[in-house]
């Protein structure tokens, strides 16, 4: 799997998510997944553990928490499948 | 603060999910009509429930899409979806200004939404089998929300942007009638100019197993769901479980009148008490006393005559209580035979909603008042003997109705009353 197949994965795992739908029409990977699609911070945990569930990997809660922006979830997500 | 126990307070606006009716204008064409919302459920069967029938207020799925933003109903189980639907509703009818996310606090604005079970449908299918499996690290972070005992009127306060006090009351089937008397006190006192309140219960299987193990279900109307609740009648079997929400809002007069409400109804008197285990009573039967004592004590309250009354909306589930229940309205009335007030039973046609109960009946009772009719109570053409000297009041069919009051009671596990006259509006 490329990035932007992870990146476009990324963006529908998180999708219900978002508070914020309008923002996901100008989403990118310098979107703050709290900030600017207005998550619900609590709503974290459950997105990390969709990632877990659809590229069958394990995040660690330090590398949940160092989560901020979607390309951050790309990042993590392709060191781990390498 | 001002403190001003002679407020009056009225009703303004209500909002039903019910097996037999979403919305106002379907729920009160069921109750004229006589519409059952029982039916069979093969879950039930595959699960051996003795009684495989239920009330479930229908096509839930697809309301709720219309109702909610998909990222609110992760966390949403049945009854906080229930609550939110009517409570919206409610809202909407007490023709309240337009809510969204971003729309500002009503600091006058409270709840009390009652749950007698809570979020057992959460427990039962997500939290108890991923705790038993060692995963609780993967339970996410919705289960709380949906588990905790204010799970309904916390998510409802969060909708609508409610800046009154919210929380959640659980007095078995008590609930949503306690919910309504403490509101109007609330209301009453001078802490809120509105407060909704009512009650919900989930459909969950978990919710009522309890009950078929108890063998209080009727277990013998399977293969026909719409006789199979019977209040009142010689064949009842035990109560047919049931769910839904039915809340009110409740407005202090001046409110209403200052922003031109339409009013519903009034609460002319209410009590709430318990029967302390005694006399009869206990955690599971009321003392006949502690019944008797809360009608007196909510027809004081309103100054209300014995004799004014002239129809009850019974808490009448279909079980061996009903004679007892009728008796007990009998003595705390001093009325009997042919001058006993019109009685029925809602329950007759959506079950037993348990802490939604005393919401959807308190909601078809100030229906009734309203709109002058009281609905008849399917299942009972065989009235057990021990009700035979009142037959004339029991209603089996609608009729109109143009008294001033109708007194609904709710009595609940724990030995618990609750008891509330609506009286027509009148300036």
């Amino acid at each position: 799997m490329n990035e932007s197949e992870v990146y476009e994965k990324v963006v529908g795992l998180i999708k219900p998510y978002a508070k914020n739908q309008d923002a996901l029409s100008s989403i990118s990977s310098e979107s703050n997944i709290l900030e600017d699609l207005e998550v619900n911070s609590a709503r974290l945990v459950d997105i990390v553990l969709a990632f877990e569930d659809d590229f069958d990997i394990e995040v660690e809660d330090d590398d949940a928490d160092a989560i901020i922006t979607i390309g951050d979830a790309v990042k993590l997500i392709c060191t781990k499948i390498g | 603060m001002v403190t001003n126990d002679s407020r009056r307070v009225v009703i303004t606006g209500m909002g039903v999910l019910a097996p037999n009716g979403h919305g106002l204008e379907a729920f009160e064409a069921a109750l004229r009509a006589g519409v059952s919302g029982i039916r069979f459920y093969e879950e039930l069967e595959e699960l051996k429930f003795g009684c495989q029938v239920g009330g479930i207020p229908q096509d839930v799925e697809e309301i709720k899409h219309r109702y909610l933003p998909e990222e609110d109903l992760l966390a949403m189980n049945q009854a906080m979806t229930y609550t939110a639907i009517a409570g919206m509703d409610c809202w909407r009818d007490a023709g309240l200004p337009d809510i969204s996310p971003d729309s500002e606090v009503d600091w006058d604005t409270g709840a009390i939404i009652g749950a007698g079970i809570g979020g057992l449908d959460t427990a039962g299918d997500k939290l108890i089998p991923k705790v038993l499996a060692k995963r609780v690290r993967r339970l996410g972070s919705t289960m709380v929300e949906q588990v905790m005992g204010s799970a309904v009127s916390a998510k409802l306060g969060g909708i609508l942007g409610l800046g009154g006090q919210v929380y959640t009351n659980s007095s078995a089937c008590t609930t949503g009638t306690e919910a309504i008397v403490n509101a109007y006190l609330h209301i009453r006192e001078g802490r809120a100019k509105r407060m909704l309140a009512g009650g919900a219960e989930g459909s969950s299987p978990y919710i009522w197993a309890g009950f078929d193990g108890m063998r209080v279900l009727n277990t013998k109307s399977n293969a026909s769901p719409e006789l199979a609740s019977r209040p009142m009648s010689a064949s009842a079997g035990g109560f047919i479980p049931g769910s839904g929400a039915g809340l009110l809002l409740l407005e202090s007069l001046e409110s209403a009148q200052e922003r031109g409400a339409r009013i519903y109804a009034e609460i002319g008197g209410t009590n709430v008490n318990c029967g302390g285990h005694r006399g009869g009573g206990s955690m599971t039967a009321p003392n006949p006393e502690g019944v008797i004592r809360c009608v007196r004590a909510a027809m004081a309250e309103g100054g209300i005559q014995a004799d004014e009354i002239g129809a009850v909306n019974g808490h009448l589930t279909a079980t061996f209580a009903d004679p007892k229940e009728i008796e007990n309205w009998s003595k705390a009335l001093g009325r009997s035979g042919p001058d006993f007030p019109l009685i029925n039973s809602t329950k007759s046609m959506i079950g037993h909603g348990l802490g939604a109960a005393g919401g959807l009946e308190c909601t078809a009772t100030v229906l009734q008042l309203y709109k002058g009719f009281i609905h008849g109570s399917l299942n009972c053409e065989d009235l057990h003997p021990e009700i035979e000297s009142i037959k004339n009041s029991v209603v089996h069919s609608t009729c109109d109705y143009d008294g001033k009051y109708i007194a609904k009671s709710s009595f609940g596990f724990g030995d618990v009353n609750g008891c509330i006259i609506f009286r027509k509006w009148e300036n």
